[in-house]
């Protein structure tokens, strides 16, 4: 256990460093000569060889890397290109917690609609519930955001008035609503699938028929045989959630006209202002390394089994 | 195609068949036939045919150019001459939404067929047959492609690299003495389906070299091994033929997954580019509440053919998982 658990924090910060360097070569040669980038395309020669200087650009490519990675370190992410005079830090990391509660709002809205959904179908196995909620999930899955959002505002804002078309009030306010559904359903229906199939892998296990032919009340083969392990492949949604959630942020916060950082990018993208994707795309995918290192570590400590299957790959 | 009989789908059973028609059949024709008894299959299958078919006929089917603009008629409700409407600048709607089709089309096929496929396929099998420090590296690059959340790779990608294919592009153009490449998003169609081949390869390449794994401590193979057949054959004969039902349920399920994202980066302005027609960008100029409420015609029939698409990709794939029965991941 210990060495398992070791291989996966040694792993850790060799992925973050891949993960600078393809964001740092992607952002900063990508799109052309960075000075010529910064200035336009009527730019002099004199002006560039200027700015290349000023930035440093003149440099050797690993010494480049190098200060990016050391002034990323210290959060210092380098200065917005369309925000004259303002650093990327300020204007990315107020935008995080935004982005944090919201996603957190939709995660709950998954987990607590997704897993009693799953449990009911696994129990309801082949008969018509099953196969509703089956159906219904599906198509939850297939709608992307931009078709659900688009539908519920429609409905609920504009017919209905019942809540505000767009906007952002914090954690608790209806503001906060429709963005978490339109960004919790598609997790619904991946929670709603998961737990049903672990479920009903679960019921056809020997130690649950071991445990009812020792004896045991339904209610504790339930709860303590079922229930614990039917449930735990949920861990590995955390992680992969993440990555919806994320991807879901892009257009929800547009949509509807949310402060996080899922606008912020769109914002950048439009403006060509690479070193505000650059710091997100960094931020978001360290994010996500942790994450997915956390439950990795995590279900080998819940289910032994996979410790040796994994090996060296993680759970997915 | 012998020793296919003793892969997954060697397992399906039916009661309604007479032992005689089982065994006239091979195990791909008693797949297909099964899947096409179920309706979802049916359903998904029809959905997809009648919505590319008609971006293949593009040309034929349309009632319009995609870029004919009428401004005297814009934005007009649907009636007998343009069914679906016409947009701000008096385009066809319908003919917008069928020429968009086509572009997706041609970016997810490539998209799949080059990284799912081609890429995913080869390196899975050679990290599974080769082991030891092909298995290595090729599992390791794939972790740090999956180390970025799939999309933000892809928009990270398409934004960045754009302006340099564009110049390419153009180069191109001067080279050859062709014009007209940049214009008709040749380097749109470069940049989108690039970057979605680059990250949808790992997932195939894993479950591929799985199966590998697992079909070369197979009796059929150590035996074909030992009767002397060379490494291509024992590949292409055995191992490929044997790993593929998972790997077709896992890219069936993700054609809607990769089709949706040329329509999220169309969206987000950095995919298919005006005036090239993307089912992404008409949602784009359809999103506004005014709109909304006051010509829905705008934005439902882009907003409608993606659900629909995804969604028929999505039962395809459950219904070929139903069928060819992989073991569960």
């Amino acid at each position: 256990m210990p060495t398992f658990v070791l291989r996966r924090l040694l792993w850790l910060p060799v992925l973050l460093v891949i993960v600078s360097f393809v964001t740092f070569v992607l952002g900063h040669y990508g799109p052309g000569d960075p000075a010529e980038v910064r200035l336009g395309e009527r730019a002099t020669p004199e002006a560039v060889a200027l700015v290349r200087e000023q930035l440093g650009l003149d440099r050797p490519f690993f010494v480049q890397y190098g200060s990016y990675l050391a002034d990323a370190a210290r959060g210092d992410l380098g200065d917005s290109f369309a925000f004259r005079g303002r650093t990327v830090s300020e204007l990315v990391f107020p935008k995080i917690w935004v982005s944090v509660q919201l996603g957190l709002a939709a995660m709950l809205i998954a987990v607590s609609l997704g897993i009693p959904l799953g449990l009911i179908a696994a129990y309801q196995q082949g008969r018509w519930l099953d196969t509703a909620l089956v159906s219904l999930t599906l198509f939850f899955l297939s709608t992307p955001v931009f078709i659900s959002a688009p539908f519920l505002i429609l409905f609920l804002a504009v017919q209905l008035g019942l809540l505000p078309v767009s906007g952002w009030d914090g954690l608790f306010s209806a503001s906060i609503v429709m963005p978490a559904l339109v960004m919790g359903l598609p997790g619904v229906a991946g929670v709603v699938r998961l737990t049903r199939a672990s479920a009903i892998d679960v019921l056809g296990q020997d130690y649950v028929r071991t445990a009812r032919a020792k004896g045991l009340t339904e209610a504790t083969v339930q709860v303590r045989h079922v229930l614990r392990n039917a449930l735990t492949p949920l861990i590995t949604v955390l992680g992969l959630s993440l990555a919806t959630l994320v991807e879901g942020a892009f257009i929800t916060e547009t949509i509807f006209g949310i402060p996080g950082i899922g606008r912020l990018a769109v914002e950048s993208i439009f403006s060509r202002d690479y070193p505000v994707i650059m710091a997100l795309v960094l931020i978001v995918a360290s994010a996500f390394v942790v994450a997915n290192m956390v439950v990795d570590v995590l279900y080998g400590f819940v289910d032994p089994r996979t410790r040796q299957e994994m090996g060296a790959y993680g759970a997915r | 195609m012998a020793h296919v009989e003793r892969g997954p789908i060697a397992d399906i059973d039916d009661a309604a068949q007479t032992d005689e028609q089982r065994r006239s059949r091979g195990p791909w024709a008693r797949a297909a036939l099964e899947l096409l008894r179920r309706p979802k299959a049916v359903f998904g299958i029809a959905v997809i045919v009648l919505l590319y078919g008609g971006g293949v006929l593009a040309p034929v089917l349309a009632p319009y150019g995609f870029d004919d603009q009428d401004l005297l008629a814009a934005r007009e409700g649907p009636s007998a001459d343009h069914l679906l409407g016409t947009d701000f600048v008096g385009r066809d709607v319908l003919s917008r939404v069928i020429y968009s089709l086509r572009t997706n089309l041609i970016v997810t096929a490539t998209a799949v067929a080059t990284g799912s496929l081609a890429l995913g396929i080869t390196l899975g099998l050679m990290a599974g047959y080769f082991g030891k420090r092909v298995d290595t590296a090729v599992m390791r690059m794939g972790e740090v492609f999956l180390a970025f959340p799939g999309l933000l790779l892809v928009i990270l990608l398409a934004a960045t690299v754009r302006p340099r294919v564009l110049e390419w592009v153009r180069g191109l153009e001067d080279a050859t003495g062709i014009y007209g490449l940049a214009q008709w998003g040749v380097a749109d169609y470069l940049v989108v389906f690039g970057a979605l081949a680059v990250f949808s390869w790992v997932g195939v390449a894993r479950l591929v070299r799985g199966q590998v794994i697992q079909l070369k401590a197979m009796p059929f193979v150590e035996a074909s091994k030992t009767t002397g057949a060379t490494a291509p054959r024992l590949i292409l004969k055995h191992l490929l033929p044997n790993a593929l039902p998972p790997v077709i349920v896992v890219v069936t399920m993700g054609m809607g997954a990769i089709a949706g994202a040329e329509v999220v980066l169309s969206w987000l302005g950095i995919g298919i580019q005006h005036p090239v027609p993307s089912l992404g960008s008409m949602i784009r100029e359809g999103q506004d509440v005014s709109i909304l409420r006051n010509q829905p015609h705008l934005i439902l029939p882009p907003v409608i053919v993606v659900g629909l698409l995804v969604f028929a990709w999505n039962l395809l794939g459950d219904a070929l998982n139903d069928v060819l029965n992989p073991r569960a991941r």
